[in-house]
């Protein structure tokens, strides 16, 4: 089954065309990822399907609804919540009271009901301070809930990222580079973590992604853009061998994006992990 | 060399100590308090102070800022630098004299030109506190006043502390009970049985010298018998359920000080700390919009002046008044309405973020006071005359217990109480995060369900029903109400106090209400300059203490933050692995 589907969606910022007649589709359960240099367009796609820009042209769906045009609460309520290049935590604020945020709409207590304690609402607060728990567990986390996030680890502040979006319950998660910055050992875990994601939750899985070891090693379908539009879409064996990718990225003189990064190593050859 | 070239200037500063004083810090910390003499003296504080004595027959309030400037040079030369007694006191001398200088140019040049054309207070009044009456003939005396000051200060500073933790508290009892001496002598000539004491300790100008030897003695005294029963630490040395015991005790203690507090300190101070209670209470309002959402509302102002006005209209006796209901049944009404206002003032602006909302809803704040005032709604709202005969809550004869504002003060409280209680439990509820997660990203927050509209408006709209109370009991204080009782300065002061006290901190307003709106009274004997230290007070605090004075615990993280987060390749986390992680 098809889980979002975006068809001929064009973004503009002035008389730049960001994102070009896109045509782009994702199945239900599978992990996808979109690659290309910097400035492709990649970000600014991600931005149209989480309601942070709505695009000139085309349209969304997700789940047969039509969603281009909607809020971007609206768009986390139907199942789509996602994770940002650079960090963005509620710095301030602890681990735990993070991830509750995230579980906010799914939770119905009023601004009365709070203020009398009612019964219903002492049971639904403990009963999300558990799943908070839950989430902080499988993250790799427990133990740190009640430190403020920006006095997390780097890395710590990645996986409490993901919590927060998975606190939303989503159908749909996008993860907007989230290797980036990590040294080969986290990148391994992380990259293991992803694919747990899916397997274990079940989560349909969308990745903005530098780092070819990490894409190719998890995607399923790998889309490339160049430019704002798509050049190439398909399993990593066909994106490694398809000419208009090669000439996109070494063509460009970006070299080091399809390498990579920190190894400098051209990974074209590298075969697609299961 | 420095010191060769300076030591002139301090003829008693031994040589051989120059090594271990920084002269230089000296002569900079004298040039610096210079200037502040200069400063005083020509804004009129040392004229102006002269008639009020500290102690009357010995000093006078305009000595004193001479000699507390005098004071604060030493004390910044000295603080923190390790010096013997006799180079402290060198390096005292040395910046109190060079402060001196200052004010002795000044008597010299006011002796050759007139300044008061520019300098109201360059006046031979000033020159005579400056010279001890003797004109440009004593030009001398400011220089080695100050260096006495200043050496006297040394002395104090590197004595043993038994003597000066003591003599220090000593100084500073004295100077408060100088200060406040137009406050206390009041209350207790009032009354048969205290007057004489009254008379007896102060004079219609300040403390009498039995007075200043007696409120030495109680503080000195004080501090030598509590040291004797050391109750802290006996406290702490009791077993933890007997410290638990005495828990209510101290409990009750501070709320029978807290009731007592009007009764105890005459009626000027029981208008003040019904003002002061009043601001809790909108403080408190404004928490949950400014210190949770983080929204900057600057038109608080308007809600309270619908509560007010609700209570005037439904509740005046005179030409306005159009519903002649108790003044009970009229403030859930106040309540009510300065909700919907919020609402309907919310709705169109909360879209806009951060800055430009002040400015909008400063706009709104003034829309309501102008039109309160208009002739437009003159026929409504009285214009500029007002309404007036608003009966008071209770109605008791003038020499009961809650009579004029002390009922005022007491309704303040329990409101307040009720609206701390709501606060807190909304902080710790999801709507509490939530609009903790807006004041720190709208976007993030968004983007994980919540919506701003509704979050932020029900923010917007609990903090206006709170103006909305106080602006209820405002009218029930001051019995009349008038447009130009709603100057957009109350939403500032309101919004200063949350911001003194600590961002969204509850013990913070409270804190913050004692401090901006309370002690500013205390002086109001001094008329405009209280505003000058007011404004210092304000600036030192939000350099030394920008997180205010109680912060909550989240603002403090906010704004000490030791730089620890690897910005780049962060700490391996090496304990990290899913648990079930298939390959």
């Amino acid at each position: 089954m098809t889980l979002l589907v975006a068809s001929q969606v064009t973004k503009r910022f002035g008389g730049l065309s960001a994102v070009r007649a896109l045509d782009f589709s994702i199945e239900q359960g599978s992990i996808v990822s979109v690659i290309g240099p910097n400035g492709a367009g990649k970000t600014t796609f991600f931005n149209c399907i989480a309601g942070f820009y709505h695009p000139e042209e085309g349209q969304i769906t997700f789940d047969g609804m039509p969603i281009h045009h909607l809020r971007r609460d609206q768009i986390a309520h139907l199942g789509i919540a996602r994770t940002y290049q650079n960090i963005r935590l509620f710095a301030k604020m602890t681990a735990i009271e993070n991830i509750l945020v995230g579980q906010h709409f799914r939770l119905h207590g009023t601004w009365i009901g709070a203020v009398l304690n009612t019964a219903g609402v002492r049971a639904e607060e403990v009963a999300s301070h558990d799943e908070a728990r839950r989430l902080l567990r499988f993250v790799g986390l427990a133990g740190k809930g009640d430190v403020p996030a920006d006095k997390l680890p780097y890395g710590d502040q990645r996986r409490l990222e993901i919590a927060r979006a998975l606190a939303t319950q989503p159908k749909l998660l996008l993860l907007d580079e989230p290797t980036a910055g990590m040294n080969p050992a986290e990148t391994a875990q992380m990259t293991a973590f992803i694919r747990s994601l899916r397997d274990e939750l079940g989560t349909t899985i969308l990745l903005i992604e530098h780092q070819m070891r990490v894409v190719m090693g998890i995607s399923e379908r790998i889309a490339v853009l160049d430019y704002g539009e798509k050049i190439a879409e398909g399993t990593a064996r066909e994106i490694q061998t398809n000419p208009r990718v090669i000439e996109a990225y070494l063509g460009s003189g970006s070299a080091a994006d399809i390498a990579g990064q920190d190894q400098g190593e051209i990974d074209v050859t590298l075969p697609s992990g299961g | 060399m420095t010191n060769q070239a300076v030591a002139p200037v301090a003829p008693d500063a031994p040589v051989a100590l120059a090594a271990a004083v920084d002269w230089r810090r000296a002569v900079r910390m004298g040039l610096l308090f210079g200037v502040v003499a200069l400063y005083v003296c020509l804004v009129g504080m040392v004229e102006v102070f002269q008639p009020r004595a500290l102690v009357t027959g010995i000093i006078t309030l305009g000595q004193t800022t001479m000699v507390l400037v005098g004071v604060g040079a030493a004390y910044l030369t000295i603080r923190g630098q390790s010096m013997d007694r006799a180079g402290a006191a060198a390096a005292g001398a040395l910046a109190g004299a060079v402060a001196g200088v200052f004010p002795a140019v000044l008597v010299v040049i006011m002796e050759l030109v007139n300044l008061r054309a520019m300098f109201l207070h360059a006046s031979p009044g000033t020159s005579a506190v400056l010279t001890l009456g003797l004109g440009v003939a004593g030009a001398w005396i400011p220089i080695v006043a100050l260096a006495i000051v200043g050496a006297a200060t040394g002395l104090l500073l590197t004595a043993r502390t038994d003597i000066q933790r003591p003599a220090a508290a000593a100084l500073v009892a004295l100077l408060l009970t100088g200060l406040f001496a137009g406050l206390l002598r009041p209350p207790l000539l009032a009354s048969p049985f205290t007057a004489a004491l009254g008379r007896f300790l102060f004079a219609s100008d300040g403390l009498t010298v039995a007075g200043a030897v007696i409120a030495v003695i109680a503080v000195v005294g004080g501090r030598i018998a509590m040291r004797r029963v050391n109750l802290r630490s006996r406290v702490a040395a009791l077993p933890p359920e007997r410290q638990r015991a005495i828990r209510p005790f101290s409990l009750i203690a501070l709320v029978l000080l807290v009731l007592w507090l009007p009764h105890g300190v005459g009626p000027f101070f029981a208008q003040v700390v019904a003002v002061v209670a009043l601001y809790i209470l909108m403080g408190l309002g404004l928490n949950i919009t400014l210190g949770l959402a983080g929204l900057l509302d600057l038109g608080f102002v308007a809600f309270f002046a619908v509560g007010a006005y609700t209570v005037g209209l439904l509740t005046s006796t005179a030409e306005y008044g159009i519903a002649l209901w108790p003044f009970w049944a009229a403030v859930p009404f106040a309540v009510l309405l300065a909700m919907a206002f919020g609402a309907f003032f919310g709705l169109p602006i909360l879209g806009i973020r951060g800055d430009y909302l002040a400015i909008a809803t400063l706009g709104f704040g003034e829309i309501i006071r102008i039109l309160a005032g208009s002739d437009l709604l003159k026929g409504l709202l009285g214009g500029p005359r007002g309404i007036i005969n608003i009966p008071k809550p209770i109605e008791v004869p003038p020499d009961h217990l809650l009579a004029g504002p002390i009922q005022i003060y007491y309704m303040g409280l329990v409101f307040a109480l009720v609206v701390a209680f709501v606060a807190i439990r909304l902080r710790d509820s999801r709507l509490g995060r939530a609009w903790l997660a807006i004041r720190e990203d709208e976007d993030v927050a968004e983007a994980l369900g919540v919506n701003l509209v509704q979050t932020k408006l029900l923010a917007y709209m609990l903090g206006a029903a709170f103006a909305g109370l106080g602006g209820a009991v405002f009218a029930g204080l001051l019995g009349s109400i008038f447009a130009s009782s709603f100057p957009l300065f109350v939403s500032i002061n309101v919004a200063a106090l949350i911001i003194v006290g600590g961002m969204g901190s509850i013990p913070g307003v409270v804190v913050g209400a004692i401090f901006l709106i309370g002690v500013p009274e205390l002086f109001r004997e001094f008329s405009e300059y209280r505003y000058l230290f007011y404004g210092l007070a304000l600036i030192a605090m939000m350099l030394f203490r920008p997180e205010g004075l109680l912060p909550s615990k989240i603002v403090q993280r906010e704004l000490h933050v030791e730089e620890n987060v690897d910005p780049g390749l962060g700490a391996v986390a090496a304990s990290w692995e899913p648990k079930g992680t298939r390959r």
